[in-house]
């Protein structure tokens, strides 16, 4: 089973609730714990793992052999991102800005545009203690993180019980983690911003068809809206944090709630057995 | 005119508390909030909506029943998986047209793409530009450079000193649109490990693009020896500390009544922001280009 854990809005506890979850069901289950969030990947802080292993992504852009080239500039009506222009006796390539799609070295009537990899980033992996790990690292100032979540994705077998840490937002980077998740754990916080931007996450969830249900972080202050828009919309409320300056210190100290405070374990245990029914009922209903 | 961005690396640790603060505090400005897929600052500024704009980009291929042979040939090139049984998955497609090129019976057209909404409202603060991007929508950088865009314009034609702008959280491709070109970048950190890890990572995509920074401290008291350790590292690394906030409820009651916290209240928070808009407003008139 993949479950991933998603917010809309930044710092409301994916990281910790993610975490957690892994470290609670790693007793019981083969758990993988995947830091989609290439950006700004946190979790390595929480739960140190021993990397083990690495390896570079790349994506594929075009080199041009100038020698062959007759400058016809099939190369650059194809290319959607303008990432390749030819002027007179030149092709001029801005690596940033392809995607890698590979239109231009298929399609160039000479066959003399090669592809060569540039490196985007790193995928990392390993174990804390019973916790498989994999993150992925955005190399600072460069704009694509989809690569990189794809190929740490690429670790996400459906035998293992698989946490998938998803970076805030809505949009694309968003997407690519969440999508193939059998569930997803959306966190938020019971205020106008939290509420604003769980709508959003919710309706991105529900274009890729994926089921989710909400965690409530600091509870206690804030107004009561989330609960009603999620009484509205039907939508689960599978637990609630309160807000705690114990928890808070914990957070930034880098230690997990369930290893500051062991009592929480049985509570995101209970948290995964409902995502489980949740998941189970679902896969009942659609072979009916 | 000056264009200050608000970034963070992290998610959560209050850059749009800071930029609705700032809006209230500064004189003369436009405010533009480029965190287009989870936009918040709107909720804090109360806009009054003047022109909404569709924003077209980008295309989605897709697939004539009719015209196709089923031969497979997209499905093998296509890079993003995006053609499964003969047909387009919409959210994976990334527009490249390479199948609409290679379609033996050009079956396969690209269709544009409307991908969201740019706004430009009143608030009693001044001008606001904002955006939505689409749900599950690509091109979120270009988003971002069509409000800054429309802020600079506005900025220009009034004649006005500031524009403030909210940016998205993480280092990728709407945070490199936010922050190019700006005269400064304000990064809001708090003193968690993750908070930390985060601010270097963002810092370093200023260095990148030469874009000087300084930093905010929220929730300082949480903890001290975090705050300390920031403090020496960005002394170490030449970046000014310009603010530091306290830890306060008073905040997300201030967030709930949809007003800047220094409407709110007259308490320490809303001191140590005026500070910090002073000190910015020193470093944005003598040091930065601009």
């Amino acid at each position: 089973m993949i479950i991933s854990v998603a917010s809309g809005k930044g710092g409301t506890g994916k990281t910790l609730v993610a975490t957690s979850l892994a470290l609670s069901l790693s007793g019981d289950y083969k758990v993988k714990l995947l830091d989609c969030d290439v950006e700004e990947p946190n979790d390595h802080v929480f739960l140190k793992p021993e990397i083990t292993g690495s390896k570079a992504v790349s994506i594929s852009v075009p080199n041009v052999d100038e020698e062959k080239c007759t400058y016809c500039g099939k190369c650059a009506e194809v290319c959607a991102y303008h990432a390749i222009a030819v002027l007179g006796k030149h092709v001029l390539t801005f690596p940033q800005l392809c995607h890698g799609c590979g239109a231009c070295c298929y399609l160039c009537p000479e066959k003399v545009i090669t592809e060569e990899s540039r490196e985007t980033g790193v995928v990392e992996w390993g174990h804390a203690d019973a916790v498989g790990f994999v993150h992925g690292k955005l190399t600072v100032g460069e704009a694509m993180a989809p690569p990189i979540i794809r190929k740490v994705k690429e670790y996400a077998n459906n035998d293992d019980t698989v946490i998938i840490d998803v970076p805030p937002g809505t949009s694309c980077p968003v997407v690519e983690a969440i999508k193939g998740s059998d569930f997803c754990i959306l966190v938020t916080e019971p205020t106008p911003f939290g509420l604003n931007d769980l709508a959003l996450a919710v309706e991105t969830v529900r274009e890729l068809g994926v089921p989710c249900g909400v965690v409530l972080n600091r509870a206690g202050v804030g107004d009561s809206k989330v609960e009603e828009y999620c009484e509205k919309e039907n939508i689960p409320i599978l637990l609630t944090i309160p807000l705690d300056m114990e928890i808070a210190r914990l957070y930034s100290r880098g230690i997990t709630l369930v290893d500051g405070m062991p009592q929480w374990k049985s509570i995101f245990l209970q948290l995964f057995d409902k995502v489980a029914e949740i998941v189970d009922e679902r896969s009942r209903s659609t072979k009916r | 005119m000056k264009e200050v961005v608000v970034l963070s690396g992290k998610g959560g640790t209050g850059k749009t508390i800071i930029v609705g603060s700032l809006a209230a505090l500064a004189e003369r400005k436009v405010l533009a909030d480029c965190d287009v897929d989870a936009a918040d600052l709107h909720l804090l500024l109360s806009p009054s909506e003047k022109a909404r704009n569709e924003f077209w980009s980008g295309q989605v291929a897709h697939i004539d029943e009719s015209g196709c042979n089923e031969c497979g040939l997209c499905q093998e090139l296509c890079r993003f998986n995006a053609i499964k049984d003969f047909r387009v998955d919409a959210v994976s497609c990334e527009g490249c047209g390479f199948c609409s090129h290679v379609c033996p019976t050009e079956a396969i057209t690209m269709r544009d793409n409307m991908a969201g909404y740019w706004f430009i409202s009143d608030t009693k603060y001044g001008p606001l530009v904002h955006a939505r991007l689409g749900i599950a929508q690509e091109n979120s950088g270009k988003l971002v450079a069509v409000v800054r865009q429309q802020a600079k314009q506005i900025a220009e034609e009034q004649g006005f000193d500031y524009i403030i702008s909210d940016g998205p959280p993480g280092i990728g491709c709407p945070v490199i649109s936010s922050l190019s070109g700006a005269a400064l970048a304000l990064l809001v950190t708090e003193p968690t490990l993750s908070g930390m890890h985060d601010l270097e990572r963002v810092l370093g995509l200023c260095r990148h693009f030469g874009v000087p920074a300084m930093v905010c401290i929220n929730k300082h008291d949480l903890n001290e020896e975090n705050t300390r350790q920031i403090e020496s590292q960005c002394l170490s690394q030449g970046v000014e500390i310009a603010g530091r906030i306290p830890f306060d409820n008073v905040v997300t009651e201030s967030i709930v009544q949809g007003v800047p916290v220094v409407e709110y209240t007259n308490g320490n928070v809303t001191r140590e922001i005026q500070r910090m808009w002073h000190t910015l407003s020193i470093r944005l008139t003598n040091g930065s280009k601009g």
